[in-house]
């Protein structure tokens, strides 16, 4: 059901873990629906330096963290927040339907970490 | 690759020998059993012997046996069957709320026709209490309907008790027994049972087979309308292979039954002490002892039933969640929130069910690949940390999530 690249992200997952001095972090959905990302950025002169994750939650949880992580790591934070949970879909060659709405979160988790990083700026 | 299954709740390999006999009854004795000649004689003389073999097994009489495409149907026969029959002496109906779909979802239909239905709450352990029973009943009440052992925890409810309850109050008492006949001895008059549904592949039989027994006397309608078949309780052709098949299972079962109870119950301890003395953060779900042989059901706090299943097999052990993931649904299984579990519990739920082919070599490789794979996903996961940071005491009954 899942695709292969799907599955590669899942088995071996990167930029897994934490950033002990993230200056921007991300959570989005709930325990409840059976999905929680959470995203750890670490900004310098606008430019997503290190980035990495902690999921609970299914395969398509898992690998589209993944999945997001490898795609915003060097970006712009402008680039990085045109990047949609669509894209990340995209990136990993589709996901099951029922996945699309309940599983692909993780760049919704990566805006939230941006959001974050502007506001602890702001401070 | 090494390939473990321990998914034997969601099906079970047939038998060598009911595949070697179905076989027979498609190539070579494949005469209808409503045709007078001597093909159509040959198949109905079969059907007779396996509906016999059925009934053995469960203590009935042949006549009582009424074959079913499986047991969703058994569960719609007995449930509108028994209901619409029944409509002028009451409208009541009493089950419970962690029964099979099949179960819930044709009461669900019958209180669109007008029915009233009590859904009887279970306690932590998914245990139906008997006087929560004699509570629910009316004088409007014509059915009840209490699943034997339940599919996913595999807790088995109090049915004697229920049955001769129903009995004294002169009310029908059917029980989905589709996980425990073949794996449990079922008696149906020793359990006061007036509708019984069975499946044959839980038990090494085909798919696509079934039975409801319905004891004599049960004032009962058919659903499915068109030919006499199976005294006109069931219309449509027999599935001769199935029936055939169904019956050897029967057999096979009825012979092997205490041998297979005591293999897979000590397997099941293997597993369940295994698990609980090698990974932290467990919950064993359904009641530790009234348990089906074969059933094991943990919680893995922190983790995702799914992911779990995918590593699983990914190391070639197949098992079952109750994860809204794996359910297809966005909610996880009806049967563990029933049980009080909050849902990030439900969602870490995973289910080995034994079968007559596991091995106790098979529960050594569970239990040498389960801990890696709970400690990968633990590492990823943000539950996990923000309570190893704030724990001291950790604890294995998940109190802090209920």
């Amino acid at each position: 059901m899942y695709t292969e690249k799907v599955m590669d992200h899942f088995t071996n997952p990167r930029n897994v873990g934490e950033i002990s001095d993230a200056n921007g972090v991300g959570e989005v959905g709930n325990a409840k629906c059976g999905d929680i990302m959470r995203i750890y950025l670490k900004v310098e002169d606008n430019i997503i330096k290190d980035v990495k994750f902690k999921t609970f939650g299914c395969g398509a949880a898992i690998a589209t963290s993944s999945m997001v992580t490898e795609m915003v790591k060097g970006k712009t934070l402008e680039e990085a927040l045109e990047i949609s949970n669509q894209a990340v879909a995209e990136a990993l060659g589709g996901l099951p339907p029922a996945k699309m709405h309940c599983s692909n979160l993780a760049a919704d988790a990566l805006h939230e970490a941006i959001k974050n990083y502007i506001e602890n700026k702001g401070q | 690759m090494k390939r473990v299954y321990l998914d034997n709740s969601a099906t079970t390999q047939t038998h060598e020998e009911v595949a070697k006999i179905m076989v027979e009854y498609m190539t070579e004795k494949y005469g209808n059993p409503s045709s007078i000649h001597s093909f159509g004689r040959e198949a109905h003389k079969a059907i007779e012997e396996a509906r016999a073999q059925v009934a053995t097994l469960l203590g009935a009489n042949p006549n009582e046996i009424f074959f079913t495409s499986g047991g969703t149907e058994a569960d719609n026969l007995a449930i509108k069957g028994v209901a619409l029959a029944n409509r002028k002496k009451g409208n009541h109906i009493i089950t419970t709320a962690i029964e099979h779909h099949a179960v819930l979802h044709s009461c669900e239909f019958l209180e669109k026709e007008g029915f009233v239905v009590t859904y009887l709450p279970v306690d932590e352990n998914a245990m139906v209490s008997l006087e929560d029973v004699r509570k629910a009943i009316t004088d409007q009440t014509i059915l009840i309907s209490v699943m034997y052992a339940n599919n996913e925890v595999g807790t088995m409810q109090p049915i004697r008790e229920i049955g001769q309850l129903a009995k004294e109050k002169g009310i029908y008492f059917h029980t989905d027994a589709v996980q425990a006949v073949g794996s449990y001895p079922v008696n149906v008059n020793d359990d006061h049972i007036d509708l019984l549904s069975l499946s044959g592949h839980k038990f090494n039989g085909p798919k696509g087979i079934g039975a409801l027994y319905v004891r004599r006397g049960v004032r009962i309608g058919s659903i499915q309308k068109g030919g006499s078949q199976e005294r006109g309780m069931r219309a449509g052709t027999e599935n001769v292979p199935g029936i055939i098949g169904l019956g050897k299972a029967s057999e096979l079962a009825g012979a092997e039954m205490d041998e297979k109870i005591k293999k897979l119950t000590g397997l099941r301890e293997k597993l369940i002490e295994g698990i609980i003395a090698k990974i932290p953060d467990v919950k064993l779900n359904g009641h530790r002892t009234a348990r089906l042989p074969g059933n094991v059901n943990f919680s893995f706090l922190y983790v995702e039933g799914e992911s779990l299943l995918l590593n699983l097999d990914l190391k070639g052990v197949a098992a079952s969640s109750g994860s809204a993931c794996t359910s297809g649904s966005l909610d996880p299984s009806h049967v563990l929130l029933a049980m009080g579990l909050t849902h990030e519990v439900a969602h870490g739920s995973l289910r080995l069910s034994l079968g007559r082919n596991n091995t106790e070599a098979d529960a050594d490789y569970c239990l040498e690949v389960l801990p890696g794979i709970l400690e990968r996903l633990r590492s990823m996961s943000p539950l996990y940390a923000s309570y190893a940071a704030s724990a001291s005491n950790p604890c294995s009954q998940c109190q802090r999530h209920g």
